[in-house]
């Protein structure tokens, strides 16, 4: 294990999906770093990547998709090429995934004591039953679930959404892992449920030191939680940064539509910004830049590929007409 | 609550119940002394507001408190258990067979789920043009000149009208959703997370179409949304819920600026914002009850953190604390 390097590093990540009717580019040469206790934002509407690249990290993307390019480096060592077994190795233990559906994620015939035991002792053979039960205990008492004892005996039908996500959750932390990657895991629970959730996350990215992924496409649950951002448009990371510059002076034409489309305290009764149109399909991007058919300010030079560049210090932008006056301001 | 003169739509004491009537064998345990029950969810426990001509009303709550089902009722979709719905003036009940028509055409509900909500074996004109025809809004001649112009005012092209709903994309389908609302020329629109299923810069669009609608054809809405920013953006007016009763109910700015409800409050500082950052977040405690077994007294009193004794027995009536704003709170008449 390296010691000072990010937890997680990617570096020209290309997943491609291999359909009939032609190859969509749905992870198109991404590059991020994650750090220790650190937690970023993916977001993006869908279609545009955000959960492929999760999968991809995970070493989970299913034929027709295949990662065809680029590294993951976790730790230092590289994840892409890396064979089943040594996957599973690191799957459930280093890194961790948490779903949007917790319905999906836990088995509903099994009690929640025996998933969460077998998680532990599918990764530490040493460690007795005993044991792993109490680790269990411990972690649903560290995302707030009330009377843990009696709550590992229960099966998931007897718990609450809210409820079944922190179970979700507390399985992700069993292993103490380095890297979680967590996949709109707020989207499908009531907004009191969600502020607890993103409270436990927040936690525990600080006192445990792990580097966290939180995808998701609601900027304003974002805005509160992460510290950097990427903004992902048709495969591509258009815009990243720390969450404050991007937020407050966005630089590519789609991060400011997106943000000035979020109705809210100042635009009452007013009209929301619109980005005109819809998202393309993969199958049938434009050549160059793929937000060109909605941009207000495109124009001839976007029909080459706009290269990564840096127009103001410590953003990375997609883009030929980024918006630098405001951003200079 | 003070009589509009023109309000559109009075809700008055509306109650609905759900009841899970025992089965064969629950019955025989119920006789042998066991002391199992039908089970009842208050889903709607007398509820009362009215809606103004041309005002947007949002409706907002957290999951199970029965705001889509008062939205159904309204709709004419579910018959009320007890109270009564008068629209114009007139009672449901109390309709002609003509004004009940009349009513039903008038009142359109729009729904979350554009792809749940669409036949998928009917093209977009059948979808459209329908209801219409049955209606006399229109003859089978001069149908897709209709469904046409229907598609127009809610930015879809006319050319698209001999396709079938899967050709579409979320947003598009959403305003075909609103095309079939509209085809039947309705007055009342009930919105039921209507934009809940779409991206963000498609919600933006829907959005916009919904106002503008609203300005062009003079629309009433009953907009329902667990979404408080969305509220926020559109209604005039906020009515909370919270496990089938409204706790409060205010003209937006009042509502969004000085929440007078603990939960209004506790909902306002769980919702997140783009101008909020790396706040630390404290959240509400405890879970939603169950509307199966909802707590006596004020249903929010043990999750409340002002709650006293008096929350736990006795319910909190709606009563108004300023002109326009109603509140169910015992803390507001100490």
């Amino acid at each position: 294990m390296s010691g000072n390097g990010p937890t997680l590093s990617v570096c020209n990540l290309e997943t491609h999906f291999f359909t009939r009717d032609g190859v969509a580019k749905a992870v198109d040469s991404i590059s991020f770093d994650v750090g220790k206790g650190e937690i970023m934002g993916l977001v993006g509407e869908s279609g545009s990547g955000k959960s492929v690249t999760g999968f991809s990290i995970l070493g989970l993307v299913d034929p027709p998709g295949e990662v065809v390019g680029g590294q993951v480096l976790f730790n230092g060592d590289d994840l892409v090429g890396l064979d089943d077994e040594q996957m599973q190795g690191l799957r459930g233990n280093r890194i961790a995934m948490i779903f949007q559906d917790p319905m999906m994620t836990l088995n509903p015939v099994l009690r929640v004591d025996t998933q969460m035991i077998e998680t532990v002792l599918a990764h530490d053979k040493s460690i007795s039953k005993d044991e792993a039960r109490q680790r269990s205990r411990d972690a649903l008492g560290q995302v707030g679930i009330p009377s843990p004892d009696e709550r590992l005996r229960a099966y998931p039908h007897q718990f609450s959404g809210g409820m079944r996500q922190r179970v979700a959750i507390a399985i992700a932390l069993l292993n103490k892992p380095d890297l979680i990657i967590a996949d709109e895991p707020t989207t499908a629970l009531d907004v009191t449920i969600q502020g607890q959730i993103l409270y436990e996350a927040q936690k525990l990215c600080r006192e445990t030191g792990t580097a966290m992924i939180w995808i998701t496409h609601d900027l304003a649950v974002v805005a509160g939680l992460v510290d950097k951002i990427c903004v992902m448009y048709a495969g591509r990371i258009v815009e990243q940064g720390a969450i404050n510059d991007v937020l407050d002076k966005p630089v590519h034409p789609y991060t400011v539509g997106l943000l000035g489309s979020v109705p809210g305290h100042n635009t009452r009764g007013e009209r929301l910004f619109q980005i005109p149109g819809m998202t393309p399909s993969l199958l049938n991007l434009p050549t160059g830049c793929a937000f060109q058919a909605r941009c207000p300010r495109a124009d001839d030079a976007c029909i080459e590929e706009p290269e990564i560049t840096q127009p103001v210090a410590n953003r990375k932008v997609r883009c030929f007409h980024p918006h630098l006056q405001e951003a200079a301001e | 609550m003070i009589a509009h003169q023109d309000a559109m739509l009075e809700v008055k004491d509306l109650t609905k119940n759900f009841v899970k009537r025992l089965d064969l064998a629950g019955k025989i345990a119920q006789r042998l002394g066991s002391d199992i029950r039908d089970e009842t969810v208050h889903a709607v426990d007398s509820v009362s507001f009215t809606i103004d001509k041309g005002e947007v009303v949002g409706l907002v709550g957290e999951s199970g408190c029965g705001k889509s089902t008062l939205g159904r009722m309204i709709a004419g979709i579910l018959p009320p258990t007890a109270g009564g719905i008068s629209f114009k003036g007139v009672e449901f009940t109390a309709m002609t067979r003509e004004e009940g028509e009349a009513a039903a055409l008038a009142i359109q509900m729009i729904f979350q789920d554009p792809f749940a909500s669409l036949n998928p074996r009917m093209r977009v004109e059948d979808i459209i043009g329908e209801a219409p025809v049955i209606h006399n809004m229109t003859d089978l001649r001069g149908r897709s000149n209709y469904v046409g112009e229907m598609m127009e005012k809610v930015g879809l092209g006319r050319e698209y009208s001999r396709r079938y709903p899967h050709q579409f994309s979320g947003g598009q389908r959403q305003r075909i959703g609103i095309a079939r609302a509209l085809a039947v020329q309705p007055e009342f629109l009930v919105c039921d997370e209507a934009i809940a299923a779409l991206d963000v810069s498609i919600q933006a669009q829907v959005i916009n179409l919904f106002m503008d609608l609203r300005e062009d054809l003079d629309l009433t809405y009953l907009f329902i949304s667990h979404d408080l920013s969305v509220v926020e953006h559109i209604s005039d007016r906020v009515v909370i819920m919270y496990l089938g009763r409204i706790v409060e109910m205010a003209p937006t700015d009042e509502i969004f600026d000085r929440p007078n409800h603990p939960y209004t409050t506790a909902l306002l500082n769980e919702v997140p914002r783009l101008d909020q950052r790396g706040i630390e977040y404290e959240p509400v405690s405890g879970e939603i009850p169950s509307p199966l077994d909802p707590p006596p007294g004020c249903h929010f009193h043990p999750r409340c953190p002002h709650a006293t004794e008096r929350c736990g027995v006795e319910v909190p009536v709606l009563r108004e604390i300023a002109p326009g704003r109603l509140s169910a709170c015992h803390l507001n008449g100490q």
